[in-house]
């Protein structure tokens, strides 16, 4: 068969070394009682037809609309150099650098990509990733009820609604109290998220601040790419500041692989969860890398472990690396001010409807229509245009209420026939 | 090897965007950051040469052998790389599956979510499989969290899971997110798990019990029938940790062993690349008993048309969408290539592998259990400890011939453990070649110890000061 390589000549001589007869000899440890009751698979194909089979699935899926759809995953633009070197196969075909010596690549990378994470939030230290933003939530929550010894979890109102239910989820057997609001009395933690999934844009220093007086944490979910411009966790006061890294490089994918990305503070750093990596040297004394503090890892310290993860995201923390570094300092600030300056110019465009953000908002803003959202944004499918999210959808707002995010690719040409065709299929 | 930061230069650049055709718009200062972010200011070539020189030290499938027991380090497909990146998945926004709306306009890639849970069910024996854990460790909390489901259902006072003192870490680490107390449940001398210790620590008390099968000593566990049965007696579930699912492949199916909850690791079984140690994908499957509880929404399928449901007393979502979807891709495309046939083929030849390489090895180290192996043989190098050298010293010596190591020191039950794990894609000739260096290898633990000590001489740097690492922890710059 197609990927093993071994001969009908191979397999006798093998065979022979093992001391058997026969392939199903070395299958006699399962008892013939427990062989399969069924193994109703279907039959090969060669590489020309699963291709043909995988092409026509991809093609009955929609990616040549105008997309004006976030809600926390973006449509960015991606240097090519950031495919050509995430998709080289010495990165991909290698596992966790269990030997370090033959794992440089890697360990480099993620001590890199730790350094981009602490210099975009202005945080102290970086693991070298998580799953994905709503997991990344949850791992904030547990780090923060274990540096309390509280059990109480506030959610603000500016939170990604999937990331509130997925931490519920995870956390429905630890007992935890869960609260909305920014009440921080007696809670281990409050989360906010900055822009909020509606897109608005705030300060939390004045939070986090009461949070510290009342013996809480501030974790900030953040957007990754606005920070090109926007004020950092860090410089807010955060303790843990967590995102979904899928605007760094990542393609939408419909929903993944992503990036969890968390970074903490000093006095926090051994109650965090996944790998870390850090610099030290051979007997040599030349500069390498290794993964440190392992023992919060479940491979050591099992049931007692800060987290149960394993295998992480670490190309996608490649990705993400290789993409911050191919925008720069200055590439960063300016894709940021792109997304937020043609995000204004639409809203602008857009003053037909109310919109619901009260104050400024980054590259997303929710607005009311005079009618159904869903009835709106079928009838714009069908013009080219991905409209946005109905906000009843996931739960957060009216049936009329929809999410518009615009990133650095849209023109102003593309806006400009978006806002024309959405007064027409909203107003007309 | 500098490091990016180090190659900035101020006012180099690399990406560049299309010209600002709006006006331009500021936020108030309060709301901005004060400095720009100091990520490296390179041009194109500087990163595309850095990270070219990064990759080229590392060890990868595609340049090395790399038999890491428990993780099936084999050949991942270049065509589940090419379907991968048809951009009608990989340009997807995932949602269009989350309003009505949009459903018709990711019609292809519900019907892949859909093939790709059918597939893996009818190759484990299990009802229905969810593709929502994105590895295999949120796998096992996904199921350890169905199993908590099902119990609070019944009403049962259950808090306490079972896991076998050969388990991977993750699974007690799992089942403690998931609320359960962990108890240890010993191995008998042959490797596999003791039925009397199964039944001493089962009592009213017991949820569950999470086992490996193969296990992690490679051997499969012969009363797995009997244990689920005296699990089922007292209303408690039995969990498949699919790590070894490669071993067993079209010979038997978790469902079949009576299991009721299992997780799948699509880049250990189907192919999938290991990227470094991640994304991989871990979808869960479940019997009878825990259908109603799977993560939801699910996909499916009504006169053709794909769409989405959440079952009666779903635990509710442990991803956003259906996790790691471009991994489930270059699964699905494993399983189309290899239909019934060559899965079932895959883990033959995987098995045979183990067993050339156990009878090849079994003369000059000492063999952790007598036999029985399937996809991976387990060594313990006491012997050659008592001399002075170390199953680590083994594993870096391993590395100047170009081999990766196995995974050293687990199981954790097997003094200075060597667990390999060759995998199907191998050739006899690599084979061979991992073979005759483990054996200079031996001979060089009595004549030569100090030279392995001193290995590796030919990678990038030798041996790294771990404890400096901890102490004086520098982890970015």
């Amino acid at each position: 068969m197609t990927w093993v390589p071994t001969t009908a000549a191979e397999r006798e001589e093998m065979l022979a070394v093992i001391g058997v007869t026969t392939v199903d000899d070395l299958f006699a440890t399962i008892p013939e009682s427990l062989r399969p009751k069924s193994w109703n698979l279907p039959a090969p194909e060669s590489e020309m037809a699963v291709r043909r089979a995988m092409a026509g699935l991809s093609a009955r899926n929609a990616v040549c609309h105008t997309s004006f759809l976030g809600g926390g995953f973006y449509d960015h633009f991606i240097p090519a150099a950031v495919d050509a070197l995430a998709t080289r196969s010495e990165f991909y075909t290698a596992y966790t650098p269990y030997q370090p010596e033959s794992s440089q690549g890697t360990l480099q990378a993620i001590y890199e990509y730790q350094s981009a994470v602490c210099r975009l939030t202005g945080m102290e230290f970086a693991n070298a990733s998580l799953y994905d933003g709503g997991t990344a939530v949850f791992e904030a929550a547990t780090m923060s009820v274990r540096l309390t010894r509280r059990r109480r979890i506030v959610c603000h109102e500016s939170l990604n609604p999937l990331y509130g239910r997925m931490l519920k989820t995870h956390t429905a057997n630890l007992g935890f109290e869960f609260a909305t609001g920014d009440d921080p009395a007696d809670a281990a933690c409050v989360i906010v998220q900055n822009p909020s999934f509606l897109g608005s844009v705030a300060d939390f220093s004045a939070l986090a601040g009461r949070c510290h007086e009342a013996g809480a944490l501030l974790v900030v979910s953040f957007y990754p790419l606005s920070l090109g411009m926007l004020k950092t966790p860090g410089e807010m006061g955060a303790d843990i500041a967590v995102a979904e890294g899928q605007s760094l490089g990542l393609p939408l994918g419909f929903g993944g692989p992503y990036l969890g990305v968390m970074a903490t503070r000093k006095e926090h750093l051994r109650k965090m969860p996944g790998r870390i990596g850090a610099a030290t040297e051979d007997a040599q004394g030349r500069r390498g890398f290794v993964l440190t503090l392992q023992a919060r890892e479940q491979h050591i310290r099992r049931e007692k472990a800060m987290s149960n993860i394993c295998s992480n995201e670490a190309l996608c923390a490649l990705r993400a690396l290789i993409y911050l570094c191919l925008l720069g300092k200055e590439g960063l600030r300016e894709v940021a001010a792109q997304c937020h300056a043609r995000a204004e110019y639409l809203k602008s465009r857009l003053s037909f409807l109310q919109v619901l953000n009260a104050g400024p908002t980054f590259n997303e803003f929710a607005v009311r229509l005079p009618r159904d959202a869903e009835q709106v944004v079928s009838a714009l499918a069908e013009r080219g245009f991905l409209a946005g999210l109905p906000l009843a959808a996931v739960g957060a707002g009216e049936a009329t209420d929809l999410l518009i995010a615009v990133t650095e690719k849209r023109t102003r040409h593309e806006l400009g026939a978006f806002a024309e065709a959405l007064k027409e299929a909203a107003c007309s | 090897m500098q490091l990016i930061f180090e190659k900035s230069r101020p006012g180099r650049r690399a990406a560049q965007f299309d010209a600002l055709d709006v006006p331009e718009a500021s936020l108030p200062p309060a709301l901005c950051r004060a400095e720009p972010a100091e990520l490296p200011e390179v041009s194109e070539l500087d990163v595309v040469r850095h990270f070219t020189q990064l990759s080229q030290q590392n060890f990868g499938v595609d340049s090395n052998f790399y038999p890491l027991g428990s993780c099936t380090m084999k050949y991942n497909p270049k065509l589940a790389e090419a379907v991968a990146a048809y951009p009608g998945f990989s340009e997807l926004h995932p949602h269009l599956s989350t309003c009505p709306a949009f459903r018709g306009l990711c019609q292809g890639a519900l019907e892949l979510v859909y093939e790709t849970e059918q597939a893996l069910a009818e190759i484990a024996g299990m009802r229905k499989v969810s593709l929502q854990p994105i590895a295999g460790a949120h796998g096992e909390l996904t199921g350890a969290l169905l199993m908590a489901a099902y119990h609070r259902d019944k009403g049962n006072a259950k808090d306490t899971m079972l896991v076998p003192d050969s388990a991977h870490g993750t699974n007690p680490a799992s089942a403690a997110i998931a609320g359960f107390k962990v108890v240890q449940v010993a191995s008998a001398a042959d490797g596999t798990i003791r039925l009397d210790a199964v039944k001493e620590a089962l009592n009213e008390s017991v949820a569950g019990l999470m086992l490996t099968c193969p296990n992690t000593h490679g051997l499969f566990e012969p009363r797995v029938r009997e244990i689920a049965d005296l699990l089922h007696e007292s209303d408690a579930l039995l969990y498949y940790d699919g790590a070894n699912l490669n071993a067993i492949m079209g010979h038997a199916r978790p469902g079949d062993l009576g299991f009721d909850v299992m997780h799948f690791n699509l880049h250990k079984t189907f192919g999938t690349p290991h990227g470094m140690g991640g994304p991989g994908s871990g979808p869960v499957g479940v019997g009878e008993r825990l259908e109603a509880f799977l993560p939801g929404p699910r996909v499916v399928c009504e006169g053709g048309r794909y769409d989405l449901e959440t079952p009666a007393k779903s635990i509710g979502k442990v991803a956003a969408f259906f996790g790691n979807f471009l991994i489930a891709v270059r699964a699905c495309a494993y399983i189309r290539h290899l239909g019934g046939p060559g899965l079932k083929e895959a883990s033959e030849n995987a098995v045979l592998n183990a067993n050339y390489v156990f009878a090849r090895l079994k003369g000059t180290y000492q063999p952790a259990f007598e036999s029985g192996f399937m996809h991976e043989c387990v060594f313990s190098a006491a012997p050659q400890a008592k001399a002075g050298v170390r199953a680590l010293d083994i594993a870096k010596a391993l590395l100047d011939y170009g081999l990766h190591a196995p995974t050293v020191y687990f199981p954790l039950t097997v003094r200075e453990s060597l667990m390999i794990e060759p995998t199907e894609t191998e050739s006899k000739d690599t084979l061979d070649a991992f073979c005759d260096a483990m054996i200079e290898i031996a001979g060089k633990a009595e004549s030569d110890p100090d030279s392995l000590h001193a290995a590796p001489r030919t990678m990038p740097v030798g041996r790294l000061d771990e404890v400096r690492a901890a102490r004086q922890l520098d982890c970015s710059c």
